[in-house]
């Protein structure tokens, strides 16, 4: 033995062994191809679809039902209030999170209740339900609060300390009662996954953070929400994608302006049923696939310093530095 | 004031507990500009908690604890203590490096920008001038060659060194290290160590807490065995490790040695 390890080997021949065969994996490959055909087939042939009624033209001198005018503008609606429900919700969601987490016991408990009345109640009843608050009010302002009571307590019947006051049904109805419904719920999902972020993060980081003599915004600004993101991105994702579908509840506020109530809107009109809901779901299609490319940017920025990409990340700089020409000293190590 | 600015650190009669469990029962200690202390004693002796006390991760109980003649988080005013603001906290600590056994540095930062990021944030000093120093400081501790990578593609021992660099890029008069070289493979406790030996040969004040009697004995101008949140023992290196007085410090010395 000893000997044949000191004396130099001859490579041996590359192993050429048969294969092992998985015909259940060609079986099932045939299956799905079959299925694939099939599905395919039933859309070019079935005259149900009504592609051209979808895409070219619904009816006389229209477009078709997914580029119509209203439907375009439903869906400018639909994308305008995720935009703005999810903003509502990941900043206030955000300051929730970080409530709920301080040490002072009230900031605490008024994040855990805003988020136990949030979650509770549904999306549903909170449209409808914003889109009636203005019953409460004649007119929303802002100024002195109790500034009635305190005006009575001085004797003053007509004490005023509004600075500036608007209708109530001019703000609290459609637009601005859907996107307050379904941000302000979301802020209480939103609460939850940046709380769960914010304690994923080490607490040794936020120790070294203040040692250096970082302030405590400084600290939550630049060290432990950056890390905290790689665990708040991807649920945040989800949320977004269902805000999407969720915006079609606004039609209960009511608020006409979003894409789900525009379609349903013509199928009521022109009788026609099923190529509209291929138009929805085109739709919906195209607008997830796009966030779900944005969520795979935003995953691989928050992703530096952690596994692959951050070593092609890696590469890249080291090209700079050495373009830079700033360092000199060579391998340390 | 005029005596005590010859003393880098005062601790007079510290105490500190957390709930009912007092683990410092009064720590008195000096440490003059330019000496390194180090600190020995058991698990659970206190040592962490005296160390976090002095830059203010925790509070004290009772007693003082005074860095270049300045009480730490507190102000005295007309003989009362007034406990200081978070911002006045945080210029406190500007001074105070710290480094810690398990490093804690920020795995979504590269190294250069571990090192730039407090003076440029904190201090709001000018990047380009921020960037030469800690450029020169990852050369100091031998690191150049690493200024792009994250600290996740470091070894033990080099993010320790990064995290040292970190700490001295904010210039602090005193040094902190709560056993820098607990967390590393043997054969890289010697790099940080001797990175730490340069630093204390160029003047730098600094209280080590370790387990590296060979270090304490090389490099330390005096020494402090703790056990059960007391100093049992304190004097120069040499003496206290080759002659141990209390029966508790030669029975830690042995299972160390
Ligand atoms: N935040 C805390 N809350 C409660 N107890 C604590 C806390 N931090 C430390 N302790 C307790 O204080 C005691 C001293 O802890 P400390 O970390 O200072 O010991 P140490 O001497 O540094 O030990 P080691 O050598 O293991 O690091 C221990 O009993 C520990 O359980
Ligand atoms: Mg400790």
């Amino acid at each position: 033995m000893s000997e044949q390890s000191t004396t130099e080997r001859a490579r041996p021949e590359a192993i050429k062994a048969v294969p092992v065969r998985h015909p259940l994996r060609w079986v099932s490959i045939a299956v799905i191809a079959v299925l694939f055909a099939m599905f395919v087939h039933l859309l070019l042939t079935n005259d149900n679809f009504r592609w051209s009624y979808i895409f070219v033209s619904y009816e006389e001198g229209k477009r078709g039902v997914m580029f119509t005018g209203p439907v375009l503008e439903g869906l400018r609606g639909t994308l305008l209030l995720t935009v703005t429900s999810m903003a509502i919700g990941i900043g206030l969601g955000t300051v929730l999170a970080v409530m709920r987490l301080s040490p002072n016991r009230i900031l605490s408990s008024v994040a855990f209740v805003y988020t136990w009345f949030f979650r509770a109640v549904p999306r549903l009843i909170l449209a409808i339900l914003f889109g009636n608050l203005n019953i409460l009010w004649s007119r929303i302002g802002f100024g002195l609060p109790f500034d009635e009571q305190i005006g009575k307590l001085f004797g003053i019947d007509d004490f005023n300390g509004q600075f500036y006051s608007i209708r109530a049904v001019d703000l609290l109805a459609g637009f601005v009662a859907g996107m307050l419904a379904l941000g302000l719920s979301e802020a209480a999902y939103m609460a939850e996954i940046v709380r769960a972020g914010l304690q994923s993060v080490d607490t040794g980081q936020s120790e070294a953070a203040v040692a250096l003599g970082m302030s405590r915004f400084q600290v939550l600004r630049r060290i432990v929400l950056p890390q905290a993101m790689r665990v708040i991105v991807p649920p945040t994702g989800n949320e977004t994608i269902a805000m999407v579908k969720d915006t079609s509840l606004v039609a209960f506020v009511p608020v006409a302006g979003e894409l789900w109530f525009q379609l349903n809107n013509i199928s009521a009109r022109t009788f026609v049923v099923f190529p509209v809901l291929v138009a929805a779901v085109i739709w919906y299609l195209i607008i997830c696939t796009v966030l779900m490319i944005g969520q795979y940017f935003i995953e691989r920025h928050y992703g530096r310093g952690y596994g692959a990409s951050a070593r092609a990340k890696q590469r890249l700089r080291n090209i700079e530095v050495e373009q830079g020409g700033k360092i000199t000293t060579g391998e340390a190590s | 004031m005029t005596d005590s600015t010859a003393e880098m650190v005062r601790a007079d009669n510290v105490h500190k507990s957390f709930g009912s469990l007092e683990v410092l029962k009064g720590i008195d200690l000096v440490v003059k500009p330019g000496e390194v202390c180090c600190v020995l004693g058991p698990s659970g002796s206190g040592k962490s908690t005296f160390l976090r006390c002095i830059n203010h991760l925790e509070k004290i109980n009772a007693g003082r604890i005074l860095v270049d003649g300045d009480l730490v988080g507190y102000r005295e005013r007309g003989g009362k203590l007034h406990e200081l603001g978070e911002k006045d906290v945080a210029k406190q600590r500007r001074s105070i490096g710290m480094v810690f056994q398990r490093f804690n540095l920020f795995p979504h930062m590269t190294v250069l920008d571990n090192v730039m990021e407090a003076p440029c944030r904190v201090k709001r000093e000018s990047k380009a001038e921020v960037r030469e120093r800690a450029t020169a400081l990852l050369e100091r501790v031998g690191l150049s060659s690493k200024i792009g990578n994250y600290p996740g593609q470091l070894s033990g021992g080099q993010q320790q060194r990064v995290a040292i660099a970190r700490a001295l890029a904010m210039r602090p008069k005193l040094m902190l290290f709560d056993e820098p070289t607990s967390a590393l493979d043997p054969e890289l406790v010697g790099e940080v160590l001797d990175t730490m030996k340069d630093l204390a040969a160029e003047g730098m004040t600094m209280i080590v807490v370790t387990h590296e009697i060979g270090f304490a004995r090389e490099v330390g101008d005096s020494l402090i065995f703790m056990d059960g949140g007391v100093v049992v023992e304190q004097g120069a290196p040499r003496e206290v490790i080759a002659n141990p007085q209390h029966e508790r410090t030669r029975a830690f010395l042995s299972k160390v040695l």
